[in-house]
């Protein structure tokens, strides 16, 4: 594995996780010890690993999960305005992934078999109030909406193609996922 | 004393939003609704997220749900993967695991607590502790951590690896892996790997003991502040084991009152639906569970460490039921319910989850032994599991053409739901209530979600539907789908 290139300024580097389960995150964090390395090239803005609560000028985003309300679709349009590159990262940024396993239902029958008959549920009703985003109809993957630079699969993409992913572009050249990178599960 | 859950009339009063919240897990955000003169009147949490999992999981073949329901978080994806494993090991009929089984899935549920626990504290709760609440928001992170104490980072850094490669070795990969299946497991765990970890282990207690000395060494510094910051007296849930041990793979149900008086113990997992109920309210996607006997508006309850390290008798291993030990008598033997006391209790399970591991290591039973066993097929089963949040319930009815038929969740962090709307309540009431709201006020706000370390992602699972319209249009501006909801 080779250690990052040096740039000429620490890159800006946002991240976020929309309908997604944050194991991209988590697989990001995978990389262990080599954070720090990449800590000493990049700097974070928003993501759920710092306070900041909207996004700045960025050289990088990375971003898990799809669409699945209207408030994920907001926060991805922040990200392709303030990102220069913008990364979908992981099964559910590249296709939906297992949330968009309800695409072939009817909402209203989902929202019926959570809240009115859940075998547990009292004071059955469905939520409902304006401080709660729009569902979509379907669940969306992210370059339905907007343009996306780089796609890396894998649910969750392993924390070295995730090195490969921002070793290469902080190095300025096109990542290559080789052998054993490229996953799907 | 007004509850703060609604306010009297929203007319005229100033909303404020924590959106999102940050360093926690998952998607939620808070509002504040605040009179002219800063009274707080209003103060939620909103769960605002739905996945719908239980619907989708439906029709399902049963074999696939261990691997599916992990994908509800990426954080604690092992809780959900030995919930529904358990759930279905019922169905199958295996009814006690192969000692092999049971071994593999212990050291994989230990390895998870060990790095969630690892996680929570050194890479999203620490800033907080370290550098003050109201310290600033650029540096309150992981990054700012590594600068100002970087040994401490590391440690934490190396913790949570070393939780990681056990669940890597016992499920075969870091992050939604496949280790279980109904009624047992699929690979064993080779001498050569039990060396390997077994190799990192004196590091690794030695850090994880020396995260118990900081914490409580932190939270004794500060007890004036400690001990009073959003504090909300609750009752206590949690699985134990036998003769009342900490015990967070398998166990019975007990539940305590706010001051510690038994409520129930000993209670099966399959009769959780005679002891809790979930109600809806309208303003968020989480339902509010809450113990039936005593209804909805004192019946609900926190789970999670500081619930189960004062829920449990003893600790079954030497060094954290020392810990314990010291930690009850800090708080005179009584049940502390300060939020920030959790940290602690947090570090004593992360310590508790190294022993845990390393003798688990030691047996022969991980590498040698049949790996799965079944029994006369069942229709239904239920699975508890204490996750690293809390107790975590998995409930399956499968069809004799093995489809799914109904899916029931639990989530921890859907069991802390009114404890932690009560808790900002309670930071909204003392700390904010006539101030302007500043940065520094609202992340007091956080500091106290932060400790029940939710995980809402996990918490998402449901479907909810809002009366307002959307339009989706593609990267050049042409129309994909315009979403609308009909008002109910
Ligand atoms: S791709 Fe997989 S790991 Fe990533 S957010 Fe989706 S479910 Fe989680």
């Amino acid at each position: 594995m080779t250690a990052p290139q040096r740039p000429a300024r620490k890159l800006r580097v946002a991240t976020t996780s929309l309908a997604g389960c944050f194991g991209c995150h988590m697989s990001l964090l995978d990389i262990d010890e080599r954070l720090f390395e990449l800590l000493e090239v990049v700097e974070l803005d928003r993501s759920p690993l710092t306070d900041l609560k909207h996004c700045g000028r960025c050289d990088l985003g990375l971003v898990e999960g799809g669409l699945c309300n209207a408030e994920n679709v907001h926060v991805l349009r922040e990200f392709r305005k303030q990102c220069k590159t913008l990364v979908a990262v992981g099964a559910c940024a590249i296709t939906g992934g297992l949330p968009a396993q309800r695409n072939s239902l009817d909402v209203r029958d989902c929202l019926q078999t959570v809240y009115l008959t859940g075998p547990s549920t009292t004071h059955a009703r469905i939520p409902n109030d304006p401080e709660l985003p729009l569902p979509l109809d379907q669940v969306h993957p992210l370059h339905d909406v907007v343009r996306i630079d780089y796609f890396l699969p894998g649910c969750p993409p392993s924390a070295d193609a995730f090195w490969e992913l921002l070793t290469a572009l902080i190095a300025g050249r096109t990542p290559q996922l080789g052998h054993g990178l490229m996953t799907y599960d | 004393m007004p509850t703060l859950e609604t306010a009297p009339s929203t007319g005229g009063l100033r909303r404020i939003a924590i959106d999102p919240l940050s360093r926690v897990e998952g998607h939620g955000k808070v509002t504040l609704l605040l009179d002219a003169d800063h009274h707080v009147q209003q103060a939620r949490l909103h769960i605002v997220e739905f996945r719908g999992f239980e619907r989708f999981i439906q029709g399902r073949p049963y074999w696939e749900v261990p691997v599916m329901v992990q994908r509800l978080c990426g954080i604690c994806p092992v809780s959900h993967h030995l919930g529904a494993a358990k759930a279905l090991d019922l169905v199958v009929g295996a009814t006690t695991l192969t000692p092999t089984a049971d071994r593999v899935r212990r050291l994989m549920h230990y390895g998870q607590i060990l790095q969630s626990h690892a996680l929570h504290f050194f890479h999203l709760a620490s800033p907080d502790l370290l550098f003050g609440f109201d310290s600033d928001p650029a540096k309150r992170n992981i990054v700012g951590v590594a600068a100002a104490q970087p040994q401490l980072a590391r440690q934490g850094v190396f913790l949570r690896k070393f939780g990681q490669e056990v669940i890597r070795v016992t499920a075969g990969k870091r992050v939604h892996g496949t280790g279980a299946v109904p009624g047992g497991v699929n690979k064993r765990v080779t001498r050569a790997e039990r060396d390997e970890l077994r190799a990192a282990l004196p590091g690794v207690l030695e850090w994880a003991r020396e995260g118990v000395r900081l914490v409580s060494s932190l939270h004794l510094a500060n007890r004036e502040r400690f001990d009073r910051f959003g504090v909300a007296r609750s009752n206590l849930l949690s699985l134990v084991g036998k003769d009342g041990a900490l015990e967070l793979y398998d166990g019975t149900l007990r539940a305590r009152g706010p001051d510690g008086e038994i409520l129930f113990d000993g209670v099966d997992g399959q009769q959780y639906r005679s002891r809790i109920e979930e109600e809806v309210k309208s303003w968020s996607y989480m339902k509010f569970p809450y113990l039936s006997a005593l209804g909805p508006e004192t019946g609900w309850y926190k789970v999670g460490p500081l619930a189960r390290v004062q829920n449990c008798d003893f600790i079954d291993t030497p060094l954290a039921e020392a810990e314990r030990v010291t930690f009850r008598k800090a708080f005179g033997g009584a049940v502390t319910h300060a939020p920030l006391a959790s940290h602690w209790a947090r570090l004593i399970e992360l310590l508790h989850a190294a022993e845990v591991i390393a003798r688990l290591l030691d047996d022969d039973a991980l590498s040698d032994g049949p790996l799965t066993t079944s029994g006369p097929r069942r229709t239904e089963g239920v699975g508890v599991i204490e996750a690293p949040r809390g107790t975590l319930i998995h409930h399956y009815k499968v069809a004799p053409d093995d489809l799914v038929t109904m899916c029931n969740l639990i989530v921890s962090t859907t069991h802390n739901n009114t404890a932690m709307n009560e808790v900002i309540r309670a930071v909204a009431r003392d700390e904010l209530d006539g101030h302007e709201p500043t940065e520094a006020l609202l992340n007091r706000v956080e500091v106290a979600i932060r400790s029940f370390d939710p995980c809402l992602s996990c918490a998402t699972h449901a479907l909810g539907q809002m009366p307002l319209v959307v339009d989706v249009v593609d990267a050049d501006g042409r129309p994909l789908a315009s979403v609308r909801r009909d008002a109910p």
